[in-house]
């Protein structure tokens, strides 16, 4: 079998070998419930322990305000519906943006269908959310201001730290979904005024199913489920020890290597954008060039169809993503590149490589020629092309 | 996710391309939605389809929909084109996602667009073949990049 080039790393990554090691004791030899009160129970409390403290001094905050889920999607979940349940009595308006994961959106749209009122804030052609829109937004009501760290299709990094301020000045919550950027860029829970943040284990090396929300004390905030006194009772259920040792164990290295790490993954990055620019006509690049996640690639080809792509690069041993309307299940591309200002027929032609600490040159090499091919095989076949030549030849 | 003959159907593409000075030339779909396809067909004085060709701007499915659509007609006569429905497409190829279906009907639709093209330009009334609605609109195609 040819050797498969993994570039989807912001859809998930592989969990390194040091984790899985870290974990497996936890399985067989250390299975005890952290809530026993023999000494056997102790060991998997005090792994939870150390691996809590570790993502506590990771953001700059205490190992109280982290609260371990199943992943980032109920974290986002559990900081928006329990901020909302419990401030109701200060107010029902809650603001975000219009490219939030659908963890985020999703979960505004049902609170909308339950007497919330819901501001989407738009963005610039980067995907930047813009700081006086939000200000003009701020309503007496709002309750929760909820703004990721950095979006996962196109790697724009929002001005957190910007929001934050403006958000305590006004005393009103946030809440940032930081699972693309935790571990990527450098996150500070005080500096940035941040009261509540998710992030998740696989996407920073990490296994599936295990992530964390981190809540500021003092926050007012329901548990989500209900049952055992586990996660100072805000989080029931039996501990998935070797999940948080795994996250422990994938933060410690993800920190410690995070500044080596980006920069040869921005340098990498660059690279390939520059190629794909110079040697694929009618090609763009979305999302901005500085404050841009490290790992972050996204492109759009004029004339062709996102899947189709795919495919053809997956024959090629190629991974890869894409915002097209056909890889979303729905008839309509991906809302980040809409909300970018992309028209339609340009959102569908978009191509997502996200890079990890394992790629290398000569896979972006290999990656840029495959485009190269594919998208010149695609437009061969296409009407919109054949459409756009003639119209230029009689020009 | 695909079938194999869908797979088979979009990796090697049967009758992909155009034919100059066609007898009928058919485009449906829209870039908005994401598909399009265009069938040019060449239909001799017997009436026979003695060749077709596609292009198509689409996903996987919207591929190999049109290529098995080409060869379900090609060597058949008008008659025979127009009973090729959009589930003889998907039958052909062994099925689609049930999000994917219409492509097949995208498929069936170009086909009788090209027809009604053929009609138009031979001044001809094919029994059974209504106006296609093509939903490809002029200034999306303009869009400036
Ligand atoms: C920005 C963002 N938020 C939330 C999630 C959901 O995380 P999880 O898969 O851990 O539920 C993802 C992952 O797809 C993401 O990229």
């Amino acid at each position: 079998m040819k050797k498969m080039i993994y570039l989807d790393n912001a859809a998930t990554t592989r969990t390194a070998p040091e984790v899985v090691e870290a974990m497996l004791p936890y399985f067989t030899e250390y299975y005890g419930n952290a809530s026993s009160i023999y000494e056997f129970g102790a060991k998997s409390k005090e792994a939870i322990t150390k691996a809590r403290e570790t993502i506590a001094n990771a953001l700059g905050a205490r190992d109280n305000e982290i609260y371990f889920t199943a992943g980032g999607s109920e974290a986002d979940n559990w900081a928006i519906k329990a901020t909302a349940e419990a401030y109701r009595d200060k107010g029902n308006h809650i603001i975000t943006s219009k490219i939030e994961h659908h963890a985020v959106l999703h979960t505004c749209q049902y609170l909308e269908k339950n007497g919330f009122e819901v501001t989407y804030l738009d963005v610039d052609e980067q995907g930047m959310v813009k700081l006086e829109q939000l200000k003009a937004a701020i309503r007496p009501t709002t309750i929760l201001i909820t703004i990721m760290l950095a979006n996962n299709e196109i790697g724009t990094i929002e001005p957190v730290a910007e929001i934050g301020k403006i958000a305590k000045e006004h005393g009103i919550l946030f809440h940032t979904d930081a699972v693309q950027a935790f571990g990527q860029v450098p996150i500070n829970v005080d500096e940035m005024n941040i009261d509540m943040l998710s992030a998740s284990g696989h996407k920073l090396n990490g296994p599936k199913g295990i992530g964390f929300l981190y809540i500021r004390k003092g926050v007012k905030i329901r548990s989500f489920i209900h049952g055992g006194a586990q996660e100072r009772k805000r989080r029931a259920g039996t501990e998935n020890v070797t999940g948080i040792v795994g996250m422990g164990k994938a933060v410690e290295l993800a920190l410690s290597t995070m500044e080596e790490r980006a920069a040869r993954e921005r340098e990498l990055r660059d690279y390939l954008m520059s190629r794909i620019l110079k040697e694929v006509p009618f090609s763009r690049v979305n999302g901005p060039r500085e404050n841009r996640l490290p790992n972050n690639a996204s492109f759009c080809f004029q004339f062709i169809e996102g899947e189709s792509l795919l495919i053809m690069l997956d024959m090629g041993g190629i991974c890869g993503s894409s915002g097209s309307a056909c890889t979303s299940g729905s008839l309509d591309p991906s809302h980040v590149l809409l909300a970018i200002g992309l028209p339609h027929e340009i959102a569908h032609g978009s191509l997502r490589l996200t890079l990890g600490a394992d790629t290398t040159k000569e896979d972006i090499d290999v990656t840029v020629e495959a485009v190269k091919k594919i998208v010149a095989k695609l437009r061969e076949m296409s009407p919109l092309y054949e459409d756009f030549m003639k119209k230029n030849a009689k020009k | 996710m695909y079938s194999e003959k869908v797979m088979d159907h979009f990796k090697n593409p049967r009758n992909m391309g155009e034919i100059e000075n066609a007898s009928g030339v058919g485009t449906v779909g829209n870039a908005k939605c994401g598909d399009i396809m265009r069938m040019f067909l060449d239909i001799d004085d017997n009436g026979i389809i003695q060749d077709v060709k596609f292009k198509t701007f689409g996903c996987g499915a919207a591929v190999a929909t049109s290529s098995m659509a080409t060869e379900l007609v090609k060597g058949k006569t008008i008659q025979e084109a127009l009973e090729v429905t959009n589930k003889a497409v998907m039958e052909a190829l062994d099925g689609l996602p049930p999000v994917k279906v219409h492509c097949s009907l995208l498929a069936e639709e170009a086909i009788h667009a090209a027809l009604w093209d053929y009609a138009e330009k031979n001044g001809i009334k094919i029994d059974g073949l209504e106006k296609p609605k093509s939903d490809i609109s002029e200034e999306e195609e303009d869009e400036e990049y």
